[in-house]
């Protein structure tokens, strides 16, 4: 169509930039939690994550090691290390006092008072010499702009992982998901084939009554559903809240598969009739193996939708470390560690991971699902 | 690992229930009703009135106890104190609409009801229109799709980043702040600034509901039909022309069924207020205000009546749906 338009190419080009300025957008702010959560709480305090990638100058104040280190050259008392811990890293100018802190240039000798001298090299190696002994406990203080390579780590990972409690949690999601998808679908399969293709008196008005479910606020069946649960004993339990994810998914189920089933050829089923299949036959050899893409759409959505739930999971299970999911540890630590963004970021991310594996190898499907849910009835 | 274990077995018992219901009761059915003998005929015509009950039964059990009976109950919840033990008449209504929190909960919601299915609507039609015309458009949509994946409490986190503010003096961290810096303006505690923090909490669902928009529009678009564009082009209409004035009016449709839907996701938020404010400096929406009467206020009565008002809220939707799909089927 574009062709026969013959667009001109400051259009295209137009076109190209605002493709490019909404994706950054869009990705942008998980970009940055993703990089932040490489870092350490040092870095993310001192600088923006935008600065990550690049070498970072700083001015810092690092001190010798302490006096009874200190040998002597000659006459001369010496002091001599390296500021970087690590042995990584650049110093462009360096400084014997606050008044001046970068004085000197790398490999200059800075003047000291009671005759002592400094020197630091680039690579951060310094020598302290004095005419008299160094005394006291502490190192000699050293003033130095540095320039820092970016700095990347696993720790805030670790660290959640372990001893934060997420290695936990994410299990515990687990178990609540995976019941939680696989149930639904069958339940919901046979009454979509009733609803699609069996005759029956009130099928109109099923029909009509599953679509308006389908928007019912879970906010009003909280707290009914609760006391239900906790007067069969199952108010803070697994089983409670798998029972209660298939309730709420079964209208999403129920109406895609219905009319991704009713939408199959008339003759296969017909046929099948004709040939003495039963409905329950039926079912099992025609529809099911048919209706693949319609239950791997309800499937990724139910998925998605209970591991990323956090309301039903805090009403029906409780805040033991048995029983909070992802979703709920990463409130609790926005409301414990609200600061702390090195926990906070990568708690985060051990959230979202595998949602976003299966939605970048699903996504297909999940298109397919939603297109099926919404162009057609709403 | 434990409750993986009762996880796999519950998958097991669950799924091999279903199964042998389903097997079984259809087994039965046929032995009480035999489609031979001397009663065939009858006997089919029976069986076959009483098997989509058994294919419907145990999906009927469950919304009824998981959806229906939890409307009613509700109802007669909020008629009720806070235990539910006793009836109170209407004093819970006459609390809600004096609460000065509720107010502002409707205000708030209001707010939101206006502003993110339109904006997202309007990014998401913007962004199909767009990625539809290039060769690389696929990509750039799964990757403005991809918040959507990405829980509401995973994106109040990731925003919650982009708003920090240090104060002043500090290195500011957050993007929004380093920008306003770099532009010579003073940083804000965007998400404690009254009122206008109500829109920042709304960006993040504007974020997340573009994707799906956008993939909806864009199916919506490719089904345009074709004649109709050309013959615009013959006419010497311009690209803005034919989205506006061609496309757009082709997928209205849609585009109701994208802004209902969307309507609907706004008027349950609750992770984003709860994550972000939890209601604090003026932000309290209606979800969040339910949630804070059901577990810090404990009262199931009043919780109950702020649900309601939910229920009421979505009702006009629901019909609109339900007459839809009545038309579509006939």
């Amino acid at each position: 169509m574009d062709n026969i338009a013959g667009t001109r190419a400051r259009l295209v080009w137009a076109v190209n930039i605002s493709v490019v300025a909404l994706v950054l957008l869009w990705t942008i702010p998980t970009f940055g939690l993703l990089v932040s959560s490489f870092r350490d709480r040092e870095q993310i305090v001192t600088s923006g994550w935008w600065k990550a990638v690049f070498s970072s100058e700083q001015n810092i104040i690092a001190r010798s090691t302490p006096p009874d280190t200190q040998f002597t050259d000659g006459d001369l008392h010496v002091i001599e290390g390296n500021i970087f811990e690590d042995g990584s890293g650049e110093v462009i100018a360096f400084g014997t006092s606050s008044r001046a802190p970068s004085g000197y240039a790398p490999g200059e000798v800075g003047e000291m008072s009671r005759d002592r001298e400094m020197t630091v090299s680039a690579t951060g190696d310094y020598r302290i010499t004095s005419p008299e002994p160094f005394s006291g406990r502490r190192g000699v203080r050293i003033f130095a702009t540095i320039v820092e390579p970016p700095r990347f780590s696993l720790e805030n990972y670790e660290r959640v992982l372990f001893s934060e409690g997420l290695g936990q949690s994410f299990i515990n999601t687990f178990a609540v998901t995976i019941p939680a998808t696989i149930i639904p679908i069958l339940v919901a399969a046979f009454a979509a084939y009733a609803l699609a293709w069996m005759e029956f008196p009130g099928r109109a008005i099923l029909i009509a009554i599953v679509v308006g479910l389908l928007v019912v606020p879970l906010q009003l069946a909280l707290i009914p559903l609760l006391k239900l649960h906790n007067s069969l004993g199952i108010g803070k339990d697994y089983l409670g809240i798998w029972l209660a994810h298939t309730g709420f998914g079964l209208p999403l189920a129920i109406y895609l598969l219905r009319n991704y089933i009713a939408g199959l050829p008339r003759e296969i089923i017909e046929s099948a009739r004709v040939d003495g299949a039963t409905d329950f036959d039926i079912f099992r050899r025609i529809i099911l193996p048919l209706s693949f893409p319609a239950l791997a759409s309800f499937a990724i959505f139910q998925f998605l939708w209970v591991w990323n739930d956090l309301l039903v999971a805090t009403v029906f299970l409780g805040a033991s470390d048995e029983q909070l999911v992802m979703t709920g540890r990463l409130r609790e630590l926005l409301g414990s560690r609200g600061g702390d963004w090195e926990i906070l970021a990568a708690s985060a991310f051990i959230s979202i991971v595998v949602p976003l594996i299966v939605f970048f190898s699903m996504q297909k499907f999940l298109v397919r699902g939603l297109l099926a849910g919404s162009v057609k009835g709403g | 690992m434990q409750q993986v274990l009762m996880a796999l077995v519950t998958i097991v018992v669950g799924v091999s229930g279903c199964v042998l219901y389903f097997y079984f009761s259809n087994l039965i059915l046929d032995a009480i009703f035999p489609g031979r003998g001397p009663n065939a005929g009858r006997n089919i015509n029976r069986a076959s009135a009483i098997r989509p009950w058994l294919f419907l039964g145990p999906a009927i059990l469950l919304l009824g106890v998981y959806l229906v009976y939890p409307v009613f109950n509700s109802i007669w919840l909020s008629f009720r104190d806070a235990t539910g033990d006793n009836f109170v008449g209407l004093s819970n209504y006459v609390w809600l609409f004096g609460d000065d929190k509720f107010i502002e909960s409707m205000r708030n919601n209001m707010l939101w009801l206006l502003v993110v299915p339109a904006a997202s609507t309007l990014f998401g039609l913007i962004a199909a229109a767009l990625t539809d015309r290039i060769p690389w458009g696929n990509f750039a949509k799964s990757l403005v799709f991809m918040p959507m994946a990405i829980s509401f409490i995973g994106a109040a986190v990731i925003w919650k980043f982009i708003y920090d503010y240090r104060g002043e003096g500090a290195q500011e961290i957050g993007v929004l702040n380093a920008l306003m810096e770099t532009f010579s303006l003073p940083a804000q505690p965007w998400i404690t600034l009254l009122f206008w923090n109500n829109f920042f909490l709304m960006v993040v669902l504007i974020w997340i509901q573009t994707g799906f928009a956008m993939v909806i529009l864009s199916a919506a678009l490719r089904g345009i039909p074709e004649e109709t564009i050309e013959a615009a082009i013959l006419d010497g209409a311009s690209p803005f022309q034919i989205f506006y004035k061609i496309k757009v009016p082709q997928i209205w449709g849609t585009i109701a069924v994208v802004w209902t839907t969307i309507t609907i996701l706004v008027l349950k938020v609750f992770d984003i207020v709860l994550a972000m404010t939890n209601g604090q400096w003026g932000s309290q929406v209606l979800a969040n205000l339910m949630f804070d009467w059901m577990f810090r206020g404990n009262d199931a009565g009043r919780a109950s009546t702020v649900a309601l008002v939910i229920m009421v809220l979505v009702t006009p939707i629901m019909i609109w749906n339900i007459r839809n799909a009545r038309k579509e089927m006939r």
